[in-house]
């Protein structure tokens, strides 16, 4: 069979973001499973502590270095939580041969004060390492195929990424300075995407929106447009518009209830009534919030909603279904 | 002394809290997209038709529900809404925190003109005012604090409701204030401004060979430039030094005080629940006073006396044997809504069942976001139990 055409060829920095609770966890780490397909070894990274990789792919808490969490069609997929203390120290290491003034810096509040409170210093240390991922190679060739980020929400997501903005009033030359612009100019390059998960909603779909113009403004690569947790209509189009007017026969309904053996009476058959009613309202509102999202001009690719919620079976489920789609 | 308001069956009576006198302030926190922001602004209005005089602090609320309170910008003073019912004696004014705004009236209140325009011309300072994570808790703490102070000098308001900022952890929004502060007091800005500063001297002594590799370090890691502009700012802001600690402090305490109630806000989502769990055992280790948890966009199960098993069982039935399609459809359809019932309610459960005492409010969840008032009241019934089911 036919490789479909994969749509981010070229890609190595896959970044997802989206509104709280909309899932980007999730579709983060489902993409990354499957980019592993075919033999590949993906980094999928985390950077806001909050070990959400870890719960889904029921591994014992990731820590500040890489380790494989799964495997899938040839390859694998390793997991990363990266923190700010954890890269600075790296960094130090790495380009000062830092010992004791590490543990110096440490002591007198230094590293605090680098890692929480000085502006935008925090973001360069968390984006830097995702670069040096990136870039990382061995034997002539990248370690990673593809890093995949699980990155803040989209609320923050453009000033997360446009690193270079707040450090540029502050720090006009050093290191610190040198290390943004590098990292601003991989997230501006085509060899990233930034992805951007959504529920049919109102309040996703207008942060959503949000995020494309000023990604867009700050010459961020707007990736794909992932719509998560869609519900089937199971009613036809018809039977819905019937639905949300009440024109349903009840006696219809009754009937078939009692065909099988099941309770008849008014209040199960009004019951199911109402709640026909009320998937009608859900899928005429999905059906708006789409258009929105399809008006973005953006390729969008559409996941499930699991009734019994996220295991690491159905992520495997979802891996395939953004394959198929030609996400990955 | 923790004021939790249970019903005996375990769920949190918000009528009772908001009806009671005694409290002056209610906090809503948890992590982002849970409906933080729309259930204070809910709460709000529930009270202040209620007969109370209410003031609601958002930090960053969508658009559209900005717009149903008449916040059409970010002046940070709090305007009266228009549209609630006032027949009870009640009144609600609404306010969007501006947290750059907010930093600078406290530089400007606690500095004479000169110094004070120093600082907010220092680069430093225009970074950390506007971007640092935690600028944002700190300012709404800042806020929170002198919209009591204003309470209570002139009973403008009787009810402060407060959203807290989107962090990344529900948990940031009580360390911040601290951290922030501790900072700006602490000994490390000391140690920047060190050679210039008498205070620092005897600190001087014990880390003196420390002291040149650290700002060497410094210089090399952030260039010159910004060391200078740290120092700069931090003599600017000498005289103010103190007062950051004492103030986070003193909001620390008002969050402890009495008057004071905590709801956590989640989602019947893991992740939520989880985020929520942690909340609620810090809120306890701190002896802070939480009052519930509320449970937004819950799935009810449904009315029909017809299990989800059964439900499913009858539409294959149906379906094998190609006949009453629609009813099929209707039992596929109920099964499915009550199988996210069930997990939402085991989710629910397992909450309760680490944390017993915790009263707990579900808000079944609505198609539409809230557009407008009324929007608003129908998710204060829904707080309240009062909703009707559908």
């Amino acid at each position: 069979m036919p490789e479909a055409a994969r749509d981010w060829d070229g890609v190595r920095l896959h970044v997802v973001t989206g509104k709280g609770g909309t899932g980007k966890t999730t579709v983060a780490a489902a993409l990354a499973l499957s980019l592993a397909s075919g033999g590949r070894r993906v980094l999928l990274a985390e950077v806001e502590g909050r070990q959400g990789i870890a719960q889904l792919f029921d591994v014992p808490p990731l820590a500040y270095t890489e380790r494989k969490i799964a495997g899938y069609g040839g390859g694998e997929v390793r997991g990363l939580a990266v923190e700010p203390k954890g890269a600075l120290l790296e960094y130090l290491q790495m380009f000062y041969k830092l010992g004791r003034a590490g543990s110096m810096l440490e002591k007198v509040g230094a590293i605090d004060f680098a890692t929480t409170i000085a502006p935008g210093v925090q973001d360069v240390l968390l984006t830097g390492k995702v670069y040096e991922a990136v870039r990382r190679r061995e034997g002539g060739r990248p370690v990673y195929d593809a890093v995949v980020l699980d990155a803040p929400p989209t609320g923050r997501i453009a000033r997360f990424l446009n690193v270079g903005t707040e450090v540029v009033g502050l720090a006009r030359v050093g290191p610190i300075r040198s290390q943004a612009d590098s990292i601003i100019s991989l997230m501006r390059s085509p060899q990233t995407a930034v992805h951007l998960v959504t529920l049919l909603e109102e309040m996703p779909v207008q942060e959503t929106l949000d995020a494309v113009e000023e990604l867009t403004a700050a010459r961020l690569p707007v990736g794909g447009i992932v719509v998560n947790q869609v519900r089937s209509a199971v009613l036809p189009a018809k039977r819905l518009v019937a639905a949300a007017k009440g024109r349903l026969d009840p006696g219809e309904v009754a009937a078939g209830l009692r065909a099988v053996g099941l309770p008849d009476g008014e209040d199960a058959v009004a019951g199911l009534l109402r709640e026909a009613a009320t998937r009608a309202a859900r899928v005429a509102l999905e059906k708006r919030e789409r258009a929105a999202v399809e008006a973005c001009d953006r390729p969008v690719y559409e996941l499930p909603a699991l009734a019994s919620g996220v295991d690491l079976g159905s992520l495997y489920g979802l891996a395939e279904l953004l394959h198929q789609q030609g996400m990955s | 002394m923790t004021p939790r308001r249970g019903t005996p069956d375990g769920r949190l009576d918000v009528d009772a809290l908001i009806g009671d006198r005694a409290t002056r302030i209610i906090v809503c926190c948890g992590s982002g997209g849970v409906g933080k922001t729309t259930t204070a602004a809910a709460l709000g209005l529930r009270a202040a038709e209620q007969g109370r005089q209410v003031v609601v602090l958002t930090i960053d609320p969508a658009r559209r529900l900005a717009q149903s309170m008449g916040l059409e910008r970010l002046d940070n003073s709090p305007r009266t809404v228009k549209g609630v019912d006032e027949t009870a004696g009640g009144r609600l004014d609404a306010m969007m925190l501006d947290m750059k705004r907010t930093f600078d009236e406290v530089v400007e209140a606690h500095a004479d003109p000169v110094k004070a325009q120093q600082i907010l011309d220092n680069p430093f300072y225009q970074a950390l005012s506007s971007s640092f994570a935690g600028t944002q808790e700190y300012m709404a703490m800042e806020k929170l604090g002198q919209l009591r102070a204003r309470a209570d000098a002139d009973g403008t308001w009787d009810l402060i409701v407060v959203d807290t900022p989107p962090s990344r952890s529900a948990l940031d929004f009580l360390d911040a204030p601290t951290r922030l502060g501790s900072f700006l007091d602490g000994r490390f800005i000391r140690l920047l401004s060190a050679p210039a500063k008498a205070g620092g001297r005897a600190y001087l002594k014990v880390f003196s060979a420390g002291v040149n590799l650290v700002t060497h370090t410094m210089t090399r890691l952030l260039g010159a430039q910004v060391l200078t502009d740290v120092q700069t700012f931090v003599a600017a802001l000498d005289t103010m030094f103190g007062g950051f600690r004492e103030r986070a402090d003193a909001t620390y305490r008002l969050l402890k005080a009495s008057g004071t109630s905590f709801l956590v806000v989640a989602a019947p989502e893991p992740d939520a629940l989880r985020e929520a769990s942690f909340f609620v055992d810090r809120l306890s280790q701190d002896a802070m006073p939480l009052s519930g948890l509320v449970l937004n966009r819950v799935h009810p199960a449904g009315t029909t006396p017809i299990s989800g098993q059964r439900a499913l069982a009858g539409a294959e039935q149906l379906a094998d044997a190609k006949e009453h399609t629609l009813t099929a459809q209707l039992l596929r359809l109920h099964a499915e809504r009550e199988q996210v019932a069930e997990r939402e309610n085991a989710l629910a459960k397992r909450f309760t069942a680490a944390h017993p005492d915790i009263p707990v409010a579900r808000v079944p969840t609505c198609a539409e976001d809230v557009h407008d008032l009324d929007g608003l009241r129908e998710v204060g019934q829904g707080l309240a139990g009062r909703n009707v089911a559908g």
